[in-house]
């Protein structure tokens, strides 16, 4: 699991001031857990203990990023487990409806593009109604999951697509597709974060709105872009999830999605107030959650327990956040 | 004496927010407590009402000694506080925010009846008339107001406080909101009453209590002081030996019209605002808290809505921007006079703060050109002398002079034609305050022409070109070369210059 190891270790870079805890709190607890692992479960260090465990963590690591960008900006985005379903139930109906390349091709384009709207539906809400985010994007919570069981008429739908279902069972250099996938998303918007115009714009946006909004910085349309694309990022989820089950159900697809991704954001130690924000630490924070789970299971701790473990993890890394302050 | 505050004394975090301040109000007297920002008056009146307890100093109260533990304790003695904003449940019914706390009962069930006839009659005793069954929030904020003198009246209250009660008031609710303080003294209740409109502790009050630095420094009956004499009181500066320092010099430099601002009105603050400034010029904005001033140089900016009327032009064209954007697009920079809420953004690096607006021209397809950041960061933290440990240091660590030099120079780099600058100085130790005060001038005569807001005499004299005073709203004198004095400035912000007296007993110079 050494990979993972050297992901980790580009969070070396934060640039705010901040005690050693903070900085490094979330590394030292993933070389930890790794190095437990290592010592204590039997067959840790194999191929197969590190595909299952990407595997499981890249749709969520994907929609964490997404996550990551809209609480910079001082929001939330609780839509995304939903937006997932929607995007998850849309895709089959396209590549079943509509078979050949050309059909592959649109599932793959139209569900992402439709939960980008869908986000940006949420930016608007925020931005130009004056809606808390919490509020806004509780509307679509409520409703997406409901839109999508009325899209697939609450059936189960299963396919086998083997074009589509690349981007859940394929592999590209040894490994999966769609931890490549993950792997993009974070590098892209880590750079966009730190590199960008944007990027600095929406740190500026969630550190101080005002003095953003006075500085002449384009508040709404930064916020509606990063609801578009955490929106965008969840549908790519989604049909990860449904390319991984071979199988769509609207009910299941992407639930409780929204809390993980808040719990990687908040263990990877971006601010959830806004305007400091880590894409690197998001991963890290997802991998952590994930092995967590992954090492009290794989040592016979039940999976009950195993979620007041988790609960208390994320406790401990907010808290140890706060104190670095 | 119904209250005898002496000597009050207190720390903040040991700093002094009063020192040997004194309050004394009789019974049915209406008390005017007036200080620019700073001066004590709020820490003074929170003591009072019991959210702090004061260092030292002696209180009495009814006579008996007064030591409130809480704002509760001071209710039950009979001291009642009407916020600016109003503290009341807006969606519960008239009756119930008057009756909350102690309501009447009968079975164990509240009496609703006996309750809204006590509500009626306590709104009648004020001379208001409306259906205590309706919810707060359908009333205008007048209504309001004497809602909330109502239940302070049901609390026995002897002692009502309104701090800036007539801030988002308009004339005609000012009228009954008066009428109500007359009856109240009438009754043997007394007021004491915190504003910045001089017309109107003019109008309804007894006496003054002014307040400057934490002290109490005059206390006098209204109808023996000048307005004149209480700006100066308020402001700490002498009218008799202050002295013309205007620099005159000016008229020369100054060149086109930059910013014309005629007639402008944006209620409830702005009333008739006109300003203009030329291109190496600085223009100053006089005036007492609340003339409305730092709202007019935000419609200027965009920051704010938009006027409701008078016309803006900048460079010769009309011009009303809806947006910050618009207006730094056409070449204006603004200094908010709120450096934490409105300006910094802290968990950023003095580099990112100092680049914040210029960041998109340093881009090159969307990605910031890091060297080209670097250098006019550099360049700009050399030129203004910002010390600091680092353009990577967070802003936020700064101290306040330094962080209002990278929030000058987010400006600066953008060469702006025009920077309006509200309250530069504010909050800033001496040393930096005069690099601050020297940088401005340069700026000017490198041509750019300045707009700056100012609460100090002493700075916009020494300071501007020229200047404007606005009082209650509107643009009331414009004053430059020799005539740009303190006496003259604290004259027009006292009263105007061409306004005839009104409500003075004592003519004026």
């Amino acid at each position: 699991m050494s990979d993972a190891g050297t992901i980790a270790a580009p969070v070396a870079r934060p640039r705010q001031a901040g005690a050693i805890a903070a900085r490094w709190g979330a590394p030292i607890a993933l070389l930890l857990l790794l190095a437990f692992n290592l010592a204590v479960t039997p067959h840790f260090a194999s191929w197969q203990t590190l595909y299952v465990n990407l595997t499981q963590v890249a749709p969520i690591v994907i929609v964490a990023t997404g996550m990551t960008l809209v609480i910079a900006t001082g929001g939330i985005d609780l839509s995304v487990g939903s937006l997932m379903a929607i995007a998850g139930s849309l895709a089959p109906l396209i590549f079943l409806g509509l078979p050949g390349l050309g059909g592959v091709a649109l599932a793959l384009v139209v569900p992402v593009a439709v939960a980008a709207a869908l986000g940006w539906g949420n930016g608007l809400l925020v931005t130009r109604f004056a809606i808390q985010p919490i509020v806004a994007t509780l509307v679509l919570f409520i409703a997406g999951r409901g839109i999508a069981q009325v899209m697939t008429g609450g059936n189960l739908q299963e396919f086998r697509v083997p074009e589509f279902q690349v981007i859940g069972l394929g592999r590209l250099l040894g490994l999966p597709v769609q931890v490549w996938l993950m792997l993009a998303v974070v590098g892209i918007a880590a750079w966009v974060l730190r590199r960008t115009v944007l990027g600095r714009q929406i740190l500026a946006v969630g550190g101080n709105e005002r003095a953003a909004h006075l500085a002449g910085i384009p508040v709404g349309q930064v916020k509606r872009l990063v609801y578009a694309v955490s929106g965008a990022l969840a549908g790519l989820a989604g049909l990860v999830v449904i390319a991984i089950n071979s199988s769509s159900d609207a009910n299941l697809v992407g639930l409780g999605m929204e809390l993980d991704a808040i719990a990687a954001v908040a263990v990877g130690g971006t601010l959830l107030a806004g305007g400091r924000a880590s894409v690197l630490g998001t991963l890290v924070g997802a991998l952590i959650i994930q092995l967590l789970r992954f090492t009290l299971l794989a040592n016979g701790v039940p999976d009950a327990a195993a979620l007041v473990v988790k609960a208390g993890v994320i406790l401990l890394a907010v808290w140890v956040q706060r104190r670095g302050r | 004496m119904l209250l005898s505050m002496r000597g009050i004394e207190k720390r903040f975090a040991g700093v002094a927010a009063l020192s040997g301040a004194t309050l004394e109000v009789a019974p049915g007297e209406a008390h005017a407590l007036i200080g620019q920002n700073g001066a004590g008056k709020s820490t003074l009146i929170k003591i009072l009402t019991g959210y702090h307890r004061c260092d030292a100093g002696t209180m009495e109260f009814d006579g008996q000694p007064l030591d409130p533990r809480s704002p509760a304790e001071a209710q039950a003695l009979g001291i009642s506080t009407i916020h600016q904003e109003i503290n009341l449940v807006g969606y519960r019914s008239v009756t119930e925010n008057i009756c909350l706390g102690r309501e009447s009962r009968r079975f164990g069930l509240l009496d609703w009846r006996a309750m809204h006839r006590e509500a009626q009659a306590a709104l009648a005793r004020l001379g208001l008339e409306i259906d205590v069954r309706r919810p707060l929030a359908d009333y205008t904020t007048a209504v309001q107001q004497m809602v909330a003198i109502a239940r302070a009246l049901g609390f026995r209250a002897k002692l009502v406080v309104m701090d800036e009660p007539t801030s988002s008031l308009d004339d005609r609710e000012v009228a009954v909101l008066f009428d109500v303080i007359r009856r109240l003294k009438a009754d043997g209740v007394s007021v004491v009453f915190v504003s910045h409109k001089l017309d109107e502790l003019y109008a309804v009050c007894d006496r003054v209590t002014v307040m400057r630095d934490g002290r109490t420094v005059r206390v006098a009956p209204m109808d023996g002081i000048t307005r004149l004499q209480l700006v100066s009181d308020m402001l700490g500066r002498d009218v008799a030996d202050s002295e013309a320092t205007g620099a005159a010099a000016q008229a020369a430099r100054a060149g086109e019209e930059m910013l014309a601002i005629e007639g402008l009105h944006a209620p409830p603050r702005v009333r008739g605002a006109s300003l203009s400034v030329r291109r190496g010029e600085i223009v100053g904005l006089a005036g007492l808290l609340g003339a409305g001033r730092s709202e007019t140089v935000r419609v200027a900016f965009g920051a704010d809505a938009a006027a409701d009327a008078g016309q803006l032009r900048f460079e010769g064209r009309p011009f009303s921007p809806t947006e910050p954007r618009e207006a730094i697009r056409a070449g204006i920079g603004f200094c908010s006079e709120d450096r934490k809420v409105e300006s910094i953004v802290p968990e950023m690096s003095v580099r990112e703060n100092l680049t914040l607006a210029l960041l998109p021209h340093l881009a090159r397809a969307g990605v910031v050109d890091e060297a080209r950041q670097r250098e006019v960061v550099d360049r700009f933290i050399r030129r203004l002398g910002v010390r600091c440990a680092g353009p990577e240091q967070p802003i936020r660590e700064l101290s306040g002079g330094n962080q209002q030099k990278v929030l000058l120079a987010r400006w600066l780099c953008m060469d702006p034609k025009l920077l309006i600058l509200d309250e530069p100085t504010r909050g800033i130790d001496v040393g930096a305050k005069a690099e601050i005060q020297a940088l401005i001038r340069e700026l000017a005569e490198g041509g750019l022409a300045v707009l700056m807001v100012s609460s100090e005499v002493k700075e916009i004299v020494d300071g501007a070109d020229r200047a404007y005073v606005m009082r209650d709203g509107r643009t009331v004198a414009e004053l430059s070369g020799g005539r740009l004095t303190e006496d003259a400035l604290m004259a027009a912000m006292a009263h105007g210059p061409h306004e005839a007296v009104l409500a003075e007993g004592a003519p004026h110079e």
